[in-house]
């Protein structure tokens, strides 16, 4: 079966124009991939934005619902009391926004980690947060006691100590 | 035999698999052929997914005797090994909890996802370069496998989000795209399914497929090119060295699962293609002037 393209003459023009298409189809792929990758598009698709992008944007960051990432303030979690939900600051290194949550956070939810908030800035100088969401980073680790030791850590431990 | 030079990579990958398996649960650095453990890691990885492509691209579906039942067999086995490690060796994650443990076929199924729909590019390229209906099978094989892989893909990566992000779901980058490769690659099967002629259904198809391939580098960089509420991949410098057995095994597992299932389903194209081309069989009628 597979030889019965390669046979007939007309098999040869088959081959010609599929190779045709085979160059449009790399035409069309390579210049959809570099708008992509190096056009205005990085600029225009934003996901979230940072507290350094809010407070850049001044009274552009009213009104609008969007969304704010950034890591929690050390610190700066409170709950409780006259709260309802949770505040917390959501920091940059270009500063931190001030962020008042309705809803019961993720457990993941602690000091330190990446959050995702969605909702509007209010003129009381705060974001009303309407969905929290963590966002994790890449590091996966075993808890430090109870499990089997690393071995090679404990003889660099050993080794520092001598 | 057709599968020698397969057979020979996956025994070397295995080797050196279980060489730094062995090591890294001694804890000493493993040392085979002088080389460090990383490189004899890589070695070992490149060699099983070497073997595993080459074991599909040597075995002629046509020939129904294809050996895919090795593959899937090697692939429930070691599948097996990797999930029972997984769910009850390896420790739980330090702040996620036994919730990361779906690491373990998450991420095994986004690699092996990816690379499906890359062997559905390879098929495509090598289809419209030298037109052997068998790369046209192979194509439809791959994308089919791939698109299941993307599907489960997405419902897994749902039930790890809920618990840790708290929501199901949200259009961030990463997911976005991985939706859109989902979408295109299925749509190219719905295209399979509309055209007739079988040469221009090939000729189209790889053309889409080519097109459409351009999401997998675009959902690979999707996390560093944007703000993206999905992680950045991970490394071995920032996964504990107690999760990478399960990660590992699991990752094969699902790539010999996956090669014989693009095997049956190419098998299974070439068969319905034959019968498309069959000259139709005389109407009863006529079989009776002619007696």
């Amino acid at each position: 079966m597979s030889s019965v393209m390669n046979q007939t003459s007309a098999s040869d023009v088959m081959r010609r124009r599929s190779r045709l298409f085979m160059i449009g189809a790399f035409v069309v792929a390579a210049v959809a991939f570099v708008i992509i990758a190096a056009g205005g598009i990085n600029k225009n698709l934003v996901y979230y934005w940072t507290p350094t992008d809010l407070h850049a944007a001044g009274d552009k960051a009213y009104g609008a619902t969007i969304r704010l990432g950034g890591m929690v303030a050390p610190g700066s979690i409170k709950r409780g009391g006259s709260i309802t939900g949770v505040e917390f600051d959501v920091k940059d290194a270009g500063g931190e926004v001030h962020v008042k949550s309705a809803g019961v956070p993720p457990q993941m939810f602690r000091e330190n980690i990446g959050v995702v908030v969605e909702g509007t800035m209010d003129r009381g100088g705060y974001f009303r947060c309407n969905r929290l969401m963590v966002s994790h980073n890449n590091e996966y680790r075993a808890p430090k006691n109870g499990h089997p030791v690393d071995k090679k850590q404990m003889e660099k431990y050993i080794k520092d100590a001598q | 035999m057709k599968t020698g030079p397969a057979a020979i990579l996956l025994a070397i990958g295995a080797y050196f698999g279980f060489v730094v398996a062995v090591a890294q649960f001694h804890g000493v650095s493993a040392l085979a052929l002088g080389l460090p453990s990383g490189a004899i890691a890589t070695l070992a990885a490149g060699c099983g997914v070497a073997g595993a492509i080459w074991f599909l691209f040597a075995n002629d579906q046509a020939d129904s005797s294809a050996p895919w039942q090795v593959m899937a067999g090697l692939g429930v086995l070691c599948l097996a090994f990797g999930s029972y490690y997984g769910l009850f060796v390896a420790p739980p994650e330090q702040y996620m909890g036994e919730v990361q443990r779906i690491m373990y076929v998450h991420v095994p199924t986004a690699w092996n996802a990816l690379l499906a729909m890359t062997l559905a590019f390879a098929c495509a390229v090598i289809f419209l370069f030298k037109p052997d209906y068998k790369w046209d099978s192979r194509m439809e094989g791959a994308i089919e496998v791939g698109v299941v892989l993307a599907f489960l893909l997405c419902c897994q990566g749902a039930i790890w989000a809920k618990p840790t992000w708290g929501v199901w779901w949200d259009w961030d980058p990463r997911l976005t795209t991985t939706a859109v490769l989902l979408f295109a690659f299925l749509g190219i099967l719905a295209l399979r399914r509309f055209v007739e002629d079988p040469a221009r259904r090939a000729i189209w198809s790889s053309v889409a497929t080519i097109i459409a391939y351009v999401d997998v580098p675009i959902v690979y960089f999707s996390v560093r090119w944007w703000n993206s509420l999905h992680q950045q991949q991970s490394n071995p410098g920032t996964v504990s060295k107690q999760f990478w057995l399960p990660l590992r095994l699991n990752a094969f597992g699902i790539l010999f699962l996956m090669v014989a299932f693009i095997m049956i389903r190419a098998q299974l194209a070439t068969l319905r293609r034959k019968q498309e081309m069959a000259p139709p069989l005389p109407e009863v009628a006529e079989l009776g002037e002619a007696v």
